[in-house]
């Protein structure tokens, strides 16, 4: 039984180096934890920086008469296969806006066919040796450039790589979120103050409790299956349009804006409460004018942050059909759109390379609205957090 | 006259009816103040009341009229509905009007009304539950209709493809017939949530006990919004990382060591789903051990005992239901995640326990049932509420559990904010 000191303090030392080791295990898991992150985003930023920049050839554009029966004839025939099909495609109604300028040759910049933009990139070499050295002479003369990619924050989707844009999945999820808000913050909110200023404490209150904290662990896409099953095939609402994806995720946020709203109204300190019952009050005087305004904030942050969730949830959307090729869009809550997150599903599932890069830009794109979303709602709550 | 035009005409007329309701059994009611007669309510809650008398009924009736129209097909003109609407607001008018009255309640009626307007959205939860729950278990049913729960449950082999063979009436002429058998799906769903586990709960435990045993408050500070920035990237973006990035690095990394590894593997999605689970893990575990009372730490080190020997003998055994309840729950996540596994996991079902194989999960099977060109009322297309059900059933026991579990820690240790 008995130990000497020597066993004894060489026994501690041992357990104090486990007890070192463990706290250097558990920091490494955060650290890792956090480096996920960093080789995440910087994964993500080298794949998607080159969808910002474009290339641009400057070459003489000849307006005339043959040029708008046969827009090809435009621009000399050695570096036609260098220009992106569009330019010729848009040129006829250029000419038809613009009568004066018929007639004249301008030398201007125009959008570069994709195989050429990846050639500068150097990404891939898929140009005919022939166009290379065309090319390799542009580039020299300084009239092959890579340039800011205005295209891309312009115009919908294409099925040619240079001419893909965001806008029309932008002004989808702008359309599907305003549906999303509409139908549930309102709600959201009104359950909330139910619950937690008005509801009796009995068996129907205690199962919407449960209820609510359900719906919130349902697997998103089961609510795709409910948008197709109950809005689609039985109330008829169109298909692929914002107004079914908007109620899907509606129902998909709903649960987290009554979570985070009771949790602001709980925060109220039941002092305020009482006094105002105190001045003659009724149960609804003291809510709107009392209870609502001091959890605003709490309230407000709760929904920017069901937002960003809805914003980037794309699983029930496939569903309801909304990931579909969108060229225009259209500002109307019935016509067929698509999301950000589903425009980055259909630009990953291309085979063309050159629409890699386009998905991870669009992720950019969709990450710095997020996480300027999720600042908002951090900056919210610590500006108008009030501890009592 | 177009439906837009006779609609936004019936909201028109309703805001003016609402308007003169307003102003009118305002003045009476001031007037009447003015006369010296002590009042029960305010002028303006008589008005208010009025209001809601006049637009209340006349919605409620032109809400009622426009869904028996919509899903009974009743054959209701919409101008006779309307029309029908502004009436009863008309007549709701009068009424409201006559209730300027001393000796009325405005203020305890427009209480009563908005309690009901509250309950009524309280309900709507229930409803989407009920939607859920509805529109799963009726088109499962129809699916067991046509292929038997049995050879659901226990078949092996997954192949919906012929189907729409044979609801084109040539299910001879097809060859194979379509089988449904889930097994395989659900053993790739399980395989990839496994690895997603052994990623996330050693990670997100971790980072937890570091962050509330070991950690300063400056570092505590700055990592929590770290990790939640994890929590708050898109799955899809995940999905793109795990096809694009993850899935090459594991076939070269196989490579290595010789072994043959899919493009489409499940080791890809199971990691990436992993990383995006560890902050859900390391939240909900930060608030359990932050919960465990200080007193149990403090007579722990009293005695003598190591700060790690405190953490694995005393802090964790402690928070252990808050910790297996918050597993669960990720569970639950990793089992109904679409995005990732949509993205680099496997189309083919595939029996195997092999995770550089590719596999498919029921998920991804839900998904490709009903993103092809099928007819609504075809197998294959049935087939994805059935898989949808048991989803919803298992992914529901696993939170029933949870909640269980959460709730015996809380008694437990007398927590309230959990």
């Amino acid at each position: 039984m008995s130990q000497s000191f020597e066993e004894i303090s060489a026994q501690l030392k041992k357990r104090h180096r486990r007890s070192a080791r463990m706290k250097w295990m558990t920091m490494g898991a955060l650290i890792l934890s956090a480096a996920f992150l960093v080789v995440f985003i910087s994964d993500m930023v080298v794949r998607g920086w080159p969808a910002f920049q474009q290339a641009q050839l400057q070459v003489e554009v000849s307006y005339d008469e043959q040029s708008q029966k046969l827009p090809l004839a435009a621009v000399d025939e050695d570096v036609r296969p260098l220009i992106s099909r569009g330019f010729f495609r848009s040129l006829p109604r250029e000419m038809e806006n613009n009568p004066e300028l018929m007639g004249t040759t301008q030398t201007r910049w125009v959008i570069a066919d994709s195989r050429v933009d990846q050639f500068l990139k150097g990404n891939e070499d898929r140009l005919r040796p022939a166009d290379k050295e065309t090319l390799q002479a542009l580039v020299e003369d300084g009239r092959a450039a890579l340039k800011f990619n205005t295209t891309f924050f312009t115009t919908g989707d294409s099925k040619m790589p240079e001419l893909a844009g965001i806008a029309s999945a932008a002004i989808g999820t702008v359309m599907t979120m305003l549906v999303t808000m509409a139908v549930c913050f309102p709600i959201g909110v009104m359950t909330a103050v139910y619950l937690e200023e008005f509801a009796p404490d009995n068996r129907l209150t205690q199962l919407i409790e449960i209820n609510i904290n359900n719906l919130a662990a349902v697997p998103s896409i089961l609510f795709g299956l409910l948008g197709l099953a109950i809005y689609i095939s039985f109330f008829g609402v169109p298909r692929s349009s914002p107004l079914v994806g908007g109620l899907t995720l509606a129902l998909m946020t709903l649960p987290v804006i009554i979570i985070s709203t009771r949790a602001a109204l709980r925060s109220v300190p039941d002092s305020i409460r009482h006094a105002a019952f105190g001045v003659g009050c009724s149960r609804w005087q003291v809510v709107r004018d009392h209870v609502l305004p001091v959890s605003l904030p709490g309230i407000l942050t709760g929904s920017i942050i069901g937002l960003a969730q809805a914003m980037g949830e794309t699983a029930p959307l496939i569903i309801v059909g909304m990931v579909a090729f969108i060229p225009d869009a259209s500002i109307s809550i019935t016509d067929a759109s698509t999301v950000m997150p589903a425009q980055i599903f259909t630009w990953a599932s291309e085979p063309n390379s050159a629409f890699a890069e386009k998905t991870a830009g669009g992720i950019l794109v969709l990450l710095a609205v997020l996480i300027f979303l999720n600042a908002l709602a951090v900056w919210l709550r610590n500006k108008f957090e009030r501890r009592w | 006259m177009t439906t837009n035009t006779v609609f936004l005409l019936f909201c028109a007329v309703l805001l003016v009816l609402g308007g003169v309701a307003f102003t009118l059994s305002r003045a009476k009611a001031s007037r009447v103040r003015a006369t010296g007669t002590a009042m029960h309510a305010q002028p303006d809650q008589y008005a208010w009341f009025a209001v809601l008398a006049t637009a209340g009924p006349a919605l409620l009736v032109s809400a009622l009229g426009a869904f028996a129209l919509l899903l009974m097909g009743a054959e209701i003109p919409t101008l006779y509905l309307l029309s029908a609407s502004l009436i009863i607001a008309t007549i709701g008018l009068v009424m409201g009007l006559s209730q300027v009255r001393p000796d009325f309640h405005a203020r305890r009626a427009i209480e009563g009304v908005i309690r009901k307007l509250l309950a009524a959205a309280a309900m709507i939860s229930i409803l989407t539950t009920l939607g859920i729950l509805l529109s799963i278990i009726t088109e499962a049913l129809r699916f067991f209709q046509m292929h038997s729960f049995w050879d659901f449950v226990t078949g092996t082999t997954w192949n919906p493809g012929a189907s729409f063979l044979s609801a084109a009436g040539r299910g001879e002429e097809g060859g194979s017939a379509a089988q449904f058998g889930s097994i395989p799906l659900f053993a790739g769903t399980f395989m990839i949530t496994l690895i997603a586990m052994l990623v996330a709960i050693p990670f997100g435990l971790g980072a937890a006990i570091y962050m509330v045993e070991f950690a300063p408050m400056r570092i505590r500070k700055a990592a929590k919004p770290v990790i939640e920035v994890l929590a708050g990237i898109p799955t899809v973006v995940y999905g793109v990382f795990a096809a694009l990035t993850v899935a090459p690095l594991v076939v070269d990394i196989a490579g290595l060591f010789g072994l043959d590894a899919s493009y489409s593997n499940a080791l890809a999605p199971g990691l990436v789903m992993g990383i995006m689970i560890i902050p859900f893990i390391s939240s909900l575990s930060d608030d359990v051990i932050n919960s465990v009372p200080n007193s149990l730490r403090e007579g722990a080190l009293a005695l003598g005992i190591t700060k790690g020997e405190m953490v694995r003998n005393v802090v964790v055994p402690a928070a252990a239901p808050g910790i297996i309840s918050a597993s669960l729950l990720a569970v639950s996540r990793a089992l109904g995640e679409t995005m990732i596994v949509v993205m680099a996991a496997g189309m083919r079902p595939n029996l195997t326990a092999n995770p550089l194989e590719d596999m498919t999960t029921v998920t991804v099977s839900i998904v490709a049932a009903l993103t092809g060109d099928q007819e609504f009322e075809s197998a294959q297309t049935l087939s994805a509420f059935a898989l949808g059900l048991v989803l919803f059933v298992v992914t529901l026991t696993l939170n029933v559990v949870s909640v269980f579990m959460i709730r015996r820690f809380r008694e437990k240790y007398r927590v309230n904010n959990l």
